[in-house]
């Protein structure tokens, strides 16, 4: 068992001094960027073009859904919400500490990515994991 | 290159069956499409059968060790929800390639009830809830804000679609369903994934539909020219790059492509299209489709709704079978569903739901992930 918390998702990385981070791969010929590990863009074609960005902690809610029925153990509701970061690239999480009706949901609101524990879950072996989340930026 | 018709069409009326297999569940539209033409299994020179939830089990073979083993050749498909549409489309490019001059096409699934989506993990920890939502209710949900962003669509008129496709489903006995559902009833109802209720999310229902495909020649020989209808287009696209694509499949796009060459390929425009057969997986995916099949400027898809133009009597009628919503969205059959459902109108055998006059129509069906699939149908005489 790992005696730090594990990141959620490859492209969360976790820095030497335990600070976290999201990474993006951007492709050197057509500049767009993609979450996860890739050598090939699907953009444009180009091969090994792909060096790692890290990604900005803010952006803009594009569209969310509030999910009421999930599957089971999943405590609902909350927001889906996909949203733009500061450099375009698009990123789909949780939006917390906003309550869950569309009265308190604006289009292109501006959030911030948080860090926090994996909403306490744990895998087979019993880390903990590390995960992203976004919120209204104050 | 020669023209292919559909010569014979059917689908069973969508239901639950458990105690049935799937290929048991097929057989039984296959043999409904070959007496809606009068051939038999020996005349067929192919199948292309389309299964989602057993699309390692040979799906095809054990179909017609039901109902007539000729030893023809069997093509197993799966792709998404386009399973059935993409079937269709194999055997109609045989027929076209002239590798083949009558061919049957069928689509079945036998479905659970519950959710659809990416539900655990093999590895690490399960991301539903923590990464927002794989469930579909949500994944289409988050496409229809979209539209709502971009053009102000509200939460009403996308119930609106709702309530038109529960009315259509009355008038449809092969429907799952044949209720009416009010507007207030359909808000109502138990929010799945906020704007989409219960109600306008479409059922997992059991169900099958077949199509006996055939070359003009062929089509003469039999004396079989009469009831068939002339496939005008047949259009298969998957999703070009957005800049979104990693975190919200996207249907528009692959929409739109297809539909421009389906226009292309059969030397018309949307304004000669008289009754349309889309993918309403949930009432949030409708009006997406409205713009991305050129019915209506992108902007104007929420009047057409609260206007009526997309009801049955209206200027162009969408999904009077009642749609994936009421009629039941069986995965893999959905796509020849809606050819038939095309087709019975083309034919004027549409009974209380028939679109008057009706002479050209066209089927759409989305495969998240994504595949997009459009027929254009056209009344042969």
């Amino acid at each position: 068992m790992s005696d730090q918390p594990l990141p959620a998702v490859p492209y969360l990385k976790v820095q030497k001094d335990g600070s976290p981070y999201l990474e993006g791969m951007k492709c050197g010929q057509c500049g767009s960027t993609f979450l996860g590990e890739r050598n090939v863009c699907s953009k444009c074609g180009a091969r090994d073009q792909m060096s790692p960005v890290t990604l900005p902690n803010s952006g803009k809610l594009y569209s969310y859904s509030i999910v009421y029925r999930s599957f089971p153990g999943i405590e609902v509701p909350y927001i889906s919400a996909i949203v733009d970061l500061d450099d375009g690239t698009a990123i789909k999480g949780n939006l917390i500490n906003v309550e869950p009706d569309p009265e308190n949901i604006t289009f292109d609101m501006p959030v911030e990515v948080v860090f926090d524990d994996a909403l306490g879950r744990k895998d087979a072996d019993g880390n903990s994991y590390i995960s992203y989340f976004f919120q209204p930026k104050t | 290159m020669t023209d292919a018709y559909i010569v014979g069409v059917d689908m069973i009326k969508f239901g639950r069956f458990p105690d049935k297999t799937v290929p048991q569940i097929g057989a039984q539209a296959a043999l409904m499409a070959l007496d809606d033409c009068g051939l038999s299994i020996q005349h067929m020179q192919a199948l292309y059968c389309g299964n989602l939830g057993q699309a390692s089990g040979m799906v095809g073979q054990r179909l017609l060790q039901e109902i007539g083993q000729t030893g023809m050749p069997v093509v197993n498909v799966a792709n998404a929800c386009a399973t059935g549409a993409t079937a269709f489309r194999e055997a109609w490019a045989s027929v076209k390639a002239g590798l083949y001059d009558v061919v049957l096409a069928v689509g079945v699934e036998q479905m659970g009830k519950g959710l659809l989506g990416g539900a655990g993990a093999k590895t690490g920890i399960a991301k539903e809830g923590l990464l927002g939502s794989g469930t579909m209710p949500a994944v289409f949900a988050e496409a229809g804000m979209e539209h709502a962003r971009h053009y102000g669509t509200t939460f009403e008129q996308f119930a609106k679609v709702s309530v038109k496709n529960h009315h259509h489903s009355t008038l449809n006995p092969k429907a799952m369903y044949q209720i009416e559902t009010p507007l207030e009833e359909v808000m109502n109802a138990e929010m799945i994934s906020y704007p989409n209720t219960k109600l306008m999310c479409s059922v997992n229902v059991d169900g099958s539909a077949a199509a006996v495909i055939c070359s003009e020649k062929k089509a003469r020989e039999l004396g079989l020219m009469d009831r068939a209808i002339k496939v005008r287009a047949s259009v298969l696209a998957s999703d070009p790059w957005q800049e979104r694509d990693l975190v919200m499949p996207d249907v528009n796009s692959c929409t739109q492509k297809a539909a421009k060459e389906a226009y292309e390929m059969a030397g018309l425009g949307p304004e000669d299209i008289d009754l349309i057969e889309l993918h309403d997986c949930f009432a949030t995916a409708e009006i997406l489709h409205y713009g991305n099949l050129g019915i209506c400027k992108q902007e104007d898809a929420g009047r057409m709704i609260d206007d009526g133009e997309v009801a049955l009597g209206g200027r162009i009628p969408v999904n009077v079978s009642g749609g994936l919503l009421s009629k039941g969205h069986p995965l893999g059959a959905t796509g020849i569903a809606n050819i038939y459902e095309v087709s019975t109108h083309l034919r004027n055998e549409a009974g209380s739901r028939q679109v008057e006059g009706a002479k050209i129509g066209l089927t759409h069906v989305i495969g998240l992930g994504s595949a997009c699939a459009i027929h254009v149908l056209e009344r042969a005489s």
